[in-house]
């Protein structure tokens, strides 16, 4: 489904992502770890061009999106994205958060986008904060509206960057219960985050960066029980 | 002390009764108003234009640049530095004298030249309100599969516009101001009803007094409405 060559990454001088290749199938949930500076988040914001990539190329479902003449907008339809700060619109209601987007590239009317998020708010159980304003909501009750403001474009994969790391710890486990059903659902995701649990529990595949290289990657099982590079050794130790 | 209130009155009276003298400050001041207007909407168009033109080039991806946006660029550029670093006197006079020297309409002539420096401002204003926006807000549309201009016009702008109301506003009431050199060119406005007046009665003193406090009453009226819309915007951040 993502398919990356080669990806390098530099600001200026500053080389953050080293050589990656790196394939991602559908239906995959891929967990990333790794210390702050490792290029976790970079590489993930570089699958959907948040990041120019300064070498290597991502191919997304047969597209080369790396290829300047590829209309981008169109690619990122297609990748539901969720930041750490949330990102909501402070100067929207809830419900035009999640319809503006689908409404304004063409992909359902305003009726048919209001139906489908109120379908979506209920799944998340915010119905009734359907005309606040992100300002009168929890950390939490955010972050579980920007997941389904991403999905109300129905993205083909999800991507999540850290998106449990500016919650109160009392609201981290309502935004991975919605990711959670969302794996189980079969939805394909690329998840940067520092839940061990949750990358024990619901990954696919772990993968472990450090310096900008993908140092190992592994079934979470294996990862966990038997890791082999000494820098993961290490890692694993400090924060389990 | 009597003596001096008769002559007060007497003063006054020349200067605004006479010969309903006060209906000329108050065509002057109509004019003056008029000025501003045609002077705050150009200069809001042409700030707006050069502010996003200016971010859009420098908001593009590497390696997708547009040599159109390019070249607008650098002609907003050299906009700003000229118009900026210029006395705006110095810009009235060659509206006037040199480019439009055989136009008669000199009032129209001077809102002109105040719109297009007032232009160069409010951009400025402008680009600052939309780099203010966190950047985060802009990724979030655009990762959403917004194109640029959807995400300027419904995310990024609407949020940018009460970070610049302050200093927008601070902007029109010096602009009204500013209207005043328009007498310089020819322009009819108040300074030029006051000037006319004063040369009649041979008394400068209450016209020019008069003026000021025209001058005062408006910009205290400006500052109270931008205080109102501040306050109202500001509101619905605490909703």
């Amino acid at each position: 489904m993502i398919d990356v060559k080669n990806l390098s990454k530099s600001f200026g001088d500053h080389l953050v992502l080293d050589g990656i290749d790196q394939h991602i199938c559908p239906g995959e949930k891929v967990v990333i770890l790794g210390p702050s500076g490792s290029g976790k988040s970079t590489f993930l914001r570089c699958l959907n061009l948040l990041e120019t990539p300064t070498g290597g190329t991502i191919t997304f479902e047969g597209t080369v999106i790396t290829d300047p003449k590829v209309n981008i907008d169109q690619v990122r339809q297609k990748m539901g994205m969720v930041f750490q700060h949330f990102n909501l619109f402070p100067n929207m209601t809830i419900r035009k958060n999640i319809t503006l987007a689908p409404v304004r590239t063409g992909l359902m009317k305003q009726e048919e986008a209001d139906e489908a998020a109120t379908a979506l708010l209920k799944r998340v159980d915010l119905l009734d904060k359907a005309d606040a304003y992100p300002n009168q909501l929890s950390g939490g009750q955010k972050q579980r509206i920007a997941i389904v403001r991403a999905l109300a474009m129905k993205p083909k994969v999800m991507l999540f960057d850290e998106p449990t790391s500016a919650l109160d710890p009392e609201m981290v486990g309502e935004v991975l219960d919605v990711m959670k059903e969302l794996a189980a659902e079969g939805m394909t995701m690329v998840v940067v985050t520092h839940e061990m649990g949750f990358a024990r529990e619901v990954g696919s595949r772990v993968l472990f960066m450090d310096g900008g290289h993908i140092l190992e990657e592994n079934e979470p099982h294996a990862f966990f029980s038997q890791p082999k590079n000494p820098r993961l050794q290490e890692f694993l130790s400090k924060v389990l | 002390m009597e003596a001096w209130l008769m002559d007060v009155a007497d003063g006054f009276t020349k200067a605004f009764i006479t010969g309903d003298r006060w209906k000329l400050y108050l065509k002057g001041l109509g004019v003056t108003l008029e000025l501003t207007v045609i002077a705050l909407v150009l200069g809001v168009i042409l700030g707006v234009l050069v502010a996003v033109v200016r971010t859009a080039h420098d908001q593009q991806r590497p390696g997708r640049r547009n040599p159109l946006l390019g070249l607008l660029n650098v002609l907003c550029k050299v906009y700003t530095t000229v118009i900026r670093g210029t006395p705006m006197m110095v810009q009235l006079l060659i509206w006037a004298f040199v480019i439009f020297a055989s136009s008669r309409n000199r009032t129209l002539i001077g809102a002109f030249g105040i719109g297009i420096n007032s232009g160069a401002y409010v951009a400025e204003i402008v680009r600052g309100g939309l780099m203010s926006v966190d950047i985060g807000q802009s990724e979030a549309g655009r990762s959403l599969g917004l194109g640029y201009l959807d995400t300027m016009r419904f995310i990024v702008i609407p949020q940018a516009f009460k970070n610049i109301l302050p200093a927008l506003g601070n902007e029109f009431i010096t602009l009204f101001k500013d209207t005043s050199l328009v007498s310089a060119i020819g322009g009819a406005e108040l300074i030029y009803y006051a000037k006319a007046v004063g040369a009649k009665t041979f008394d400068v003193m209450y016209p020019y007094l008069g003026i000021a406090c025209m001058y005062l009453a408006v910009v205290m009226l400006l500052t109270w409405l931008q205080g109102k819309l501040e306050r109202r915007l500001r509101q619905s951040d605490r909703r």
